[in-house]
Order: structure tokens, then C-alpha cells, then sequence
């Protein structure tokens, strides 16, 4: 009797999550998978040098969809812990969770695809008076922060609430990224795409991958999802078995 | 082909850019559809156990 209780309060949405994202899967994988295949190759053989910084460039159509990536998987991370604390929604600290370690390696993508395009074009590596490298950085190691409170607090509800009340107040430096570039004048230049400073034959390439980058997101989002949902599952039937 | 890899002199820099791109993201791809299956069959295990009380709901 317990068992069907939990059932249907905790895994009402759920399993309804299960049926509509199980559909969902093969479309998003093979959907990314071509975006990306696409995407790649029209970068690295389809592409002209830059005028000014030569084949260095090719690093710019992995670098800048990363880094968008980081930003924008964090905002989720943040709405959906808003929508955790504020209406308790049973999925939506499955969705902020599962999303934490993409955006952890989308963003560590962007420092180092960055660090590397740095060097040659720059002079350096990494620049600590850099506030847009530092402000990044700092998105890391919240992203981190984040995936070990989790790991460290072990009733899934107390986890969740302080979780998300550690993304909110991390979500501060998402602006602070964005307008480092107008803020303060340093050595990370200021956006060429909303700009329209791109070249057409460069942007093709960087929306390819931008979009693969996203289903790609979209795709392993749901199998985390899903992963998480089954733990929880799995959890509540173990408890059941043992009464 | 030569000229492909040496990437205008940038070889050092473009390569591993790209690299751990691409392993980056593979990795990621593996270690979600190994946890979710794991997962799933963890989950179709215990029900099976179960089974009985299942029906019920």
C-alpha cells in the first residue's frame, strides 16, 4: 500500500516524463550526431583563414558555442531551482541536477578551446586580470560547488533545496560574464555575432555547431533525466521491499 | 593534406582544441548511456522482484 501511495504523488509526472522523452531520444541523439558531423566538417575543410588571425580561427566555431553553452545550461540550472523551491515540482531538481555536469563540460571546453586560441593570438594562455576569463572560471568551479553539494547531502529532498539555493545565488555571475566585455577593457574582445562583425562564411559553421551543441545538450539532458527518475524509482522500490 | 594539419603554422593550438572537444563530448555521450541503462534495468530488476504489489497501482 505504501508502495502505490509513493507512487502516485512522488511519480505521477514522472512517468508521464518517461513516455514523452523515451520518443524524444532517438530523434535528439541522430538529430546531434548530423548537426555535429555537419557542423565539424564545414569548420575545419570548408572554411577560409581569418584575414586577421589566420587558421586560428577554426578554434573560434568550438570555443564560442561552448561558452554559450555554459551560460545557457547554467540560466536552466537556475530557472529550473526557482521552480524547485517555489513550486516544488517534483522534475524540476531532476532537470537541475542532470543538466549540472553538461554545463560543467561545456564551460571547461570554453577555457580551454579558449587558453588555446589565447596563446598564439594573445601571448598567453590565461590572464587573471582578465574579467571575463576569471568571471568563467568562476562559473566552473559554481557548476562544481553545485555537483558536490549534491553528491555530499544525502536525503534527496535537503539536497535538492540547498542546491538550489546555490544555483540562484551563483546565477550573479551570469551577467557578470556577459557584460565583462563592455565592463572592463581587457583582453577578451567583445562579441562579433550579435554585432554582425561575421562573416557569413564563418557564421554557417559556428550556428551548425552552436545548434548540435544543443540538441547534443537536449539528448543527454533527457537520458540524465531519465537516469535520475529511474534512481529515484529504484530507490522507492528498494525501500518497499525492505517494509 | 600536409598543409591541412599543419593549420597555417597553428598545428600546436587548432589540434588539441579540437580534440578534447571531441573527446569531451564523446565521453559525456558514453557515460549517459551507460548510467541510463544501468539505470533502467536496475529499475525493471526490481520491479520484477516485486512484482505482486505493482499490479495493484
Amino acid at each position: 500500500m505504501a508502495v502505490t501511495m509513493t507512487r502516485i504523488t512522488v511519480l505521477a509526472n514522472p512517468k508521464r516524463f518517461l513516455d514523452y522523452s523515451s520518443t524524444l531520444l532517438p530523434w535528439t541523439g541522430g538529430l546531434a550526431f548530423l548537426l555535429l558531423a555537419v557542423g565539424f566538417y564545414w569548420a575545419l575543410f570548408a572554411t577560409p583563414p581569418d584575414y586577421q588571425q589566420g587558421q586560428t580561427v577554426k578554434m573560434m566555431f568550438v570555443h564560442v558555442p561552448a561558452a554559450w553553452m555554459g551560460i545557457f545550461v547554467y540560466s536552466l540550472i537556475a530557472g529550473a531551482s526557482l521552480g524547485s523551491l517555489v513550486f516544488r515540482h517534483p522534475l524540476s531538481d531532476v532537470a537541475a541536477k542532470s543538466a549540472a555536469p553538461l554545463g560543467a563540460a561545456f564551460t571547461a571546453l570554453a577555457l580551454f578551446t579558449g587558453s588555446m586560441w589565447g596563446r598564439p593570438m594573445w601571448g598567453t594562455y590565461w590572464q587573471w586580470g582578465d574579467a571575463r576569463l576569471v568571471s568563467e572560471l568562476i562559473l566552473l568551479f559554481i557548476y562544481l560547488g553545485y555537483i558536490a553539494l549534491w553528491n555530499a547531502v544525502d536525503d534527496p529532498n535537503r539536497a535538492a533545496k540547498a542546491a538550489a539555493i546555490l544555483a540562484l545565488v551563483g546565477a550573479a555571475d551570469i551577467p557578470i560574464i556577459h557584460f565583462s566585455v563592455e565592463w572592463w577593457n581587457t583582453l577578451h574582445q567583445g562579441p562579433s555575432v550579435t554585432r554582425g562583425a561575421i562573416d557569413p562564411s564563418f557564421l554557417w559553421p559556428l550556428g551548425i555547431i552552436a545548434l548540435g551543441y544543443t540538441v547534443l545538450f537536449l539528448w543527454l539532458w533527457l537520458l540524465r533525466m531519465r537516469t535520475e527518475v529511474f534512481d529515484r524509482r529504484a530507490r522507492t522500490l528498494m525501500l518497499a521491499k525492505g517494509a | 593534406m600536409a598543409e591541412f594539419f599543419a593549420m597555417g603554422g597553428y598545428a600546436t593550438y587548432v589540434w588539441p582544441a579540437y580534440i578534447a572537444t571531441i573527446l569531451t563530448l564523446s565521453v559525456a555521450v558514453v557515460m549517459s548511456l551507460r548510467a541510463h541503462a544501468k539505470a533502467r534495468e536496475n529499475v525493471r530488476r526490481l520491479e520484477l522482484e516485486i512484482g505482486e504489489g505493482d499490479k495493484q497501482a
